[in-house]
């Protein structure tokens, strides 16, 4: 869950930041006014490098060169002593046929499905938010995102205790509907599930807020019109709501789906790291992990790394090929 | 698009007919219950005993307030120079990220400089970049979270958004860049330094798999690395362990309740996690 990894709302997000505008907002300035009476001037000197070397020289030094030699550990094998030595593909044909890729694959796909479900819900809420005139909507506001701002590491450990199959209140709660409840944490299905549903609770105070935004910028009268012509609830929601939310709705998806594929947190202390069920819940990150830094696999790491970069940029790339044909222009 | 943009008039959903929300008010209500309740059982387990903690049928209130748990934590955990990590990363990276990306940003969007626009492309191509790619060759905890290719994209957009008069002015009456820069357009992007400020603290303060990877010792952690760490650790009492995770959480949660609505905005107008 790094900044750094995340994409940038240059695509779908909602224009709310630009309140700073004023009386020269973007657009209303005047092309070529202020600059008719001075020469045209082609750069400004060396202080534009005064401004941006000490940032270029950190972005090259700490993301740029180990970026440039993870690629190549990627091509390496790794000596019990360090020393990395060329080995070609090997790293990359162990991968492919390594069972633990897909298991953890397959776990973070149905990890980012379930956390995806919640936008649905966040949209109902955050209509239900946006009611006119509602009384402590922003105390609701603050409960729902409470979550998001938590320390996942640290949350964590509550919801450890509350899964807990013989004293987990989580149990203790189905129990009063007569279910009885399994051994969250070391039962690998549930263990996963448990996760899951902490990722979504997490998450989806998040989801509210910025579909809450999207939702205060659809006109009224459009409500209005479809009123008066009869159209019952759902068929505003569904007629009005959802196509106009889309640009929100396409964006809270983008970023649930990145930021879920990078499920490590939530799973390290959730589960604990020595938790037998690790190898059958384990996320592609964790899988990262644990080849890099408890097998000390360095080469083996590297190349999860490159197929993780790959597998985001294919979502990246499918989402936005959807957004082509789903959202409303 | 059109309806996204608008985003200064006051439009609202008319009211629901009858005026009468009660029923908004109950899904509301039971979901917000939900997402509050791990935080409050965690303040009551915090009071409790092991043996509560452990017990079969919950206890919601542990009668005896249980304080010396929170006595605990500084004796069972390093928990004192954890938090010291945790304060030292999250101020100097706050600080170094608010000074070289509004520097960098400013560049970016009004100067002009051969390369411009390369040297911004390579920059935020990292944004695409999976934060394991970087993360293997790294050796030192602060270093890499000072320089952030999001901060620039964020101040760009900031400075971008600045009326472009001002400058002029300043520049006619004779200032040089860094003045124009720092009397004119530092102080009208103040809010989004703020978002940056926010973003910045709070990546800071939770994130884990970095520190995990990079700190050896249990007393060089920061306190989420040294939470996690724990989990799988039989000696601690589940409410020392409640009281640790507690204290840990809360400058944020505080820095939350205290700004609430500039952080939820800042976080969701810059879309990140």
């Amino acid at each position: 869950m790094t900044i750094h990894t995340e994409r940038n709302p240059a695509t779908g997000t909602p224009a709310r930041t630009q309140r700073a505008s004023g009386p020269g907002a973007p657009g209303t300035e005047l092309p070529d006014a202020p600059r008719a009476g001075r020469p045209p001037r082609r750069t400004d000197g060396f202080w534009p490098w005064l401004f941006v070397l000490p940032l270029l020289v950190g972005v090259a030094t700490f993301y740029i060169w180990p970026i440039i030699q993870t690629f190549w550990y990627s091509f390496t094998s790794w000596g019990v002593f360090g020393g990395a030595t060329f080995s070609g593909v090997a790293n990359y044909v162990r991968l492919l046929s390594d069972p633990q890729l897909y298991q953890s694959l397959l776990n973070t796909v149905i990890y980012t499905v379930i956390v995806l479900l919640g936008i649905p819900i966040a949209v109902w809420l955050a209509s239900l938010l946006n009611t006119t005139g509602l009384r402590f909507a922003q105390f609701y506001r603050v409960l729902f995102f409470l979550p998001y701002v938590a320390m996942p590491a640290a949350i964590a450990l509550v919801w450890r205790i509350m899964f807990n199959g013989d004293y987990g209140i989580v149990n203790w709660f189905l129990g009063r509907f007569g279910i009885d409840g399994p051994y969250w944490i070391s039962t690998p299905g549930f263990a996963l599930l448990a996760v899951s549903l902490v990722g979504l609770w997490s998450s989806l105070g998040f989801s509210m807020i910025i579909l809450g935004a999207g939702l205060k910028d659809i006109p009224p009268e459009l409500y209005e019109a479809a009123e008066l012509d009869g159209a019952s609830r759902w068929r505003q929601f569904r007629s009005v709501t959802v196509p106009l939310l889309s640009p929100s709705i396409f964006f809270v998806v983008i970023v649930t789906t990145i930021s879920s594929f990078q499920l490590f947190d939530l799973l390290y202390a959730i589960l604990g790291s020595t938790n037998p069920v690790i190898p059958k819940t384990m996320s592609l990150v964790f899988y990262f992990y644990s080849a890099g830094f408890i097998d000390n696999d360095k080469g083996f790491a590297a190349a999860i790394a490159m197929v993780i970069f790959v597998l985001i940029g294919i979502v990246t790339l499918v989402q936005f090929r959807v957004q082509k044909r789903w959202v409303q222009a | 698009m059109t309806a996204m943009t608008s985003s200064t008039r006051a439009a609202r959903r008319p009211g629901r007919r009858g005026g009468s929300h009660w029923w908004i008010h109950v899904v509301l209500g039971v979901g917000g219950f939900v997402m509050a309740f791990p935080f409050l059982w965690q303040i009551i387990m915090s009071l409790s005993t092991n043996a509560q903690v452990q017990s079969v049928t919950p206890t919601f209130w542990p009668g005896e307030l249980q304080w010396q748990n929170f006595a605990q934590v500084f004796e069972r955990l390093p928990f004192l120079s954890q938090l010291g990590t945790s304060v030292m990363v999250t101020v100097i990276r706050t600080i170094a990220q608010i000074v070289l990306c509004t520097l960098a940003g400013y560049a970016f969007a009004r100067m002009r400089f051969r390369g411009r626009a390369i040297l911004l492309g390579i920059v935020l191509s990292i944004l695409l970049v999976p934060s394991q790619v970087y993360l293997i060759s790294q050796y030192q905890i602060v270093a890499p979270g000072l320089f952030s290719a999001f901060g620039t994209f964020l101040m760009r957009t900031a400075f971008l958004n600045l009326p472009p008069e001002l400058e002029e002015a300043a520049r006619m009456d004779g200032a040089n860049p860094f003045q124009t820069f720092w009397r004119i357009m530092l102080p009208l992007a103040r809010p989004s330094i703020s978002v940056l400020a926010i973003t910045t603290v709070l990546w800071s303060w939770n994130e884990l798999l970095w520190p995990l990877v990079v700190s050896t010792r249990a007393e060089d952690m920061p306190l989420a690395a040294g939470l996690a760490t724990l989990s799988s650790d039989r000696t601690i009492d589940y409410p020392v362990l409640m009281a640790a995770s507690l204290m840990a959480m809360a400058p944020v949660l505080i820095m939350f309740i205290v700004l609430q609505r500039r952080v939820m905005d800042g976080l969701a107008s810059s879309g990140l996690k």
